[in-house]
């Protein structure tokens, strides 16, 4: 049955049912319990933003805090999945990933490829993500496409509290390591949720919006500001479809390329920056396969390539908004900005 | 204790006697070979030599089962021969074959075998570490008597994941046996230079456990330390630091020329520091085994490495279409 909670909740929820079904199932990470040795109350925290709260009344020998330790835990994370757990391990903020890279980049990424497929190595790193909460340039990049570059991972970046929930059951039940990208700014998102534990298979786009006029390609919390811009392009006549990949590794290219071949222009929105990041993935994805579709240019919407600013008023000029998004959408479909709009 | 059990040196009966000397010598027939194999350019890619340090994976190795795992190092040959990895499979695995105990994805530095408990050699210096943290999770948390041991040498132990492993195994109390293989060089930069403090193992007492320095080049010393440490982990008592003194008789990798090493240095430790000989002489002075029994061996190992390197020419290179398989179970 559905019912209408958060982006938070569906991710605690997620990890609980799964708790519940497989003993093998883990969760580490800084905090995750909080309280750990201290006089007060265990389980204080939950996770920095409460995100794991609960599980350790529920399953006290199957949740630890860690020492502010990265490379050791996640590294842990690695050697336990290759052993026979199925580890969820928390990186607070995936900005933390320079402590801890190769523990991803050189180990659980390699074991299956390296070791001839006798490997198998069952991890997941849920990690925070995303700008929009004054947290500075060490605590808001967007890091995915990082990620995404490394081959024998996979790269999760949810948009919906509905979403949240069903690509982290499938992530923890997946055999290969899964990065879930938690964007903070969309813990208290409300969405509707069954309550019953489900699945999202992997590599399977989600259209967020139809539309015959332009694809709009965007992830995590971009999603939302896609959506926004949608509505007041529809009020000028400008249908977008709004195509959310859910993954950006395995990546379906296949539901992106028949919405370009249907509209013909594609603009694709994101947080991470424009060099070498999944906007630029997408916009050669397009440029290969689908140039024939194309009608106009491809435009991308992304940050600058700067890092994440920290007033209030430069952070909010960093990030990608509807505004600039429904501009770029009237570049390709070559309308004219309404009144009033630059 | 059993009246007609042989006499044993260091508690070991003559049977664990001949295999931890089986074990040593192989690997140091295997190390030799691939010294003069490599030299005829046959051999792709970066090669690690152990021969001078056999007794510590013979000695720390032959206490565990083959669900008990190891996470070794870039120079891994012996801890996956002492493990039980397949002498063919890692001489074709080294020539880069598909016979090879990763079917030549791994080469050298990435021999591994997860159903004989090898983790892993590594190309990370001091990439081990944590990764047997997490072995000891998994033994924590399905309540099973597995250990994990991890090697590093002492170049390694400078790494910071090597000290938050130290950490994070003592907190957890994690049932894992941190070996520092100290032979004195991080590539060509002497311990004298690259660690403050030259006993790794006093880093033990930072983190409230044991730490405990031996001899790597004595069999005996190596087995009885190691025993000790397995046996406390085994026991849920916590993890150890175990540092072993030893020296590598090649250089950091095959085709260092080695010039940063005093001249004769080589020679001096071959003739007086090599575990091989120290064993011999204790099992045969007092008569335990005869000299016979250990000329055997060498003449077996001899000729399975000889069978394995002409296995290795014969056998097939991958297929093209291997370059594409195993990146990930489903994608």
């Amino acid at each position: 049955m559905a019912r209408k909670t958060s982006f938070q909740n569906a991710i605690n929820e997620a990890m609980l049912q799964e708790m519940e079904r497989d003993e093998r199932v883990v969760v580490f990470g800084e905090d995750v319990v909080g309280g750990s040795g201290a006089p007060g109350v265990l389980d204080a925290w939950g996770g920095v933003l409460g995100v794991t709260k609960g599980i350790h009344a529920r399953f006290p020998d199957r949740i630890l805090d860690t020492p502010i330790s990265e490379a050791a835990y996640v590294g842990a994370a690695a050697g336990a999945a290759a052993s026979g757990l199925r580890p969820v391990a928390e990186l607070m903020f995936v900005d933390f990933m320079g402590v801890c890279f190769d523990q991803i980049l050189n180990q659980a990424a390699k074991f299956r490829y390296m070791f001839g497929g006798k490997a198998v190595t069952p991890m997941v790193l849920r990690t925070m993500f995303g700008a929009g909460i004054r947290a500075a340039s060490q605590h808001s990049q967007a890091l995915y496409p990082m990620f995404t570059h490394v081959p024998g991972i996979k790269v999760v970046v949810p948009s919906s509290a509905y979403d949240a929930k069903g690509l982290l059951i499938q992530s923890i039940r997946d055999d290969d390591p899964v990065i879930f990208f938690e964007h903070k700014a969309l813990y208290t998102l409300e969405g509707d949720v069954p309550e019953e534990a489900y699945a999202i298979p992997f590599g399977e786009a989600n259209v967020v919006r139809s539309g015959g006029d332009v694809t709009i390609v965007a992830l995590g919390r971009m999603v939302g500001v896609a959506q926004e811009a949608a509505k007041v392009l529809a009020g000028e006549g400008i249908e977008a479809e709004i195509v959310d990949p859910r993954t950006t590794s395995p990546l379906d290219e296949e539901t992106i390329l028949e919405s370009i071949e249907e509209t013909g222009r594609l603009v694709v929105v994101d947080e991470a920056g424009p060099r070498c990041g999944f906007a630029a993935d997408i916009a050669a994805l397009a440029a290969e396969k689908a140039f024939g579709d194309l009608k106009a240019p491809i435009r991308t919407v992304t940050p600058p390539h700067t890092p994440v600013p920290f007033s209030p008023v430069l952070e909010d000029a960093y990030v990608p908004d509807a505004a600039k998004v429904a501009a770029a959408v009237r570049e390709v479909t070559g309308a004219a900005a309404p009144a009033g709009v630059a | 204790m059993s009246t007609t059990t042989p006499p044993a040196v260091g508690g070991l009966t003559s049977q664990e006697l001949l295999a931890g000397y089986r074990t040593m010598r192989v690997i140091r027939e295997f190390e030799e070979r691939l010294h003069r194999e490599f030299a005829t350019g046959e051999i792709p890619g970066f090669v690690h030599l152990y021969a001078g340090e056999e007794a510590i994976a013979a000695g720390v190795i032959s206490h565990l089962n083959d669900d008990d795992y190891v996470a070794s190092t870039h120079r891994g040959h012996g801890h996956a021969l002492a493990k039980g990895c397949d002498v063919d499979g890692m001489m074709a695995e080294i020539y880069g074959r598909y016979d090879g105990i990763c079917h030549g994805k791994g080469g050298s530095m990435h021999i591994a075998d997860l159903s004989k408990g090898m983790l892993g050699a590594n190309g990370i210096v001091g990439a081990g570490p944590p990764l047997v943290c997490g072995v000891g999770l998994t033994a924590r948390i399905r309540k099973t008597a597995q250990v994990g041991v991890s090697f590093t040498g002492d170049g390694g132990s400078n790494q910071g994941m090597f000290l938050e492993s130290l950490n994070l195994a003592a907190v957890w109390n994690l049932p894992v046996v941190f070996v520092v293989e100290n032979n004195g060089y991080a590539e060509a930069t002497s311990n004298e230079f690259h660690s403050s403090g030259l006993d790794v193992a006093k880093r033990a007492d930072g983190f409230g456990i044991p730490g405990v320095v031996v001899d790597g080049h004595d069999f005996f010393a190596v087995h009885e330390a190691a025993g000790e440490a397995i046996g406390r982990a085994r026991r849920g008592d916590g993890p150890t630091l175990l540092e072993c003194k030893t020296n590598r008789y090649y250089g950091h990798f095959e085709g260092d020329q080695q010039t940063y090493r005093a001249p004769g240095e080589v020679e001096e430790l071959r003739a007086t520091r090599d575990c091989l000989d120290g064993f011999r002489a204790a099992v045969t002075e007092g008569g335990l085994i005869a000299a016979a029994e250990l000329d055997a061996i060498d003449a077996e190992a001899l000729a399975q490495i000889e069978s394995s390197v002409a296995r290795a020419k014969a056998a097939a290179v991958p297929d093209l279409s291997e370059v594409l398989t195993d990146v990930y179970v489903d994608y």
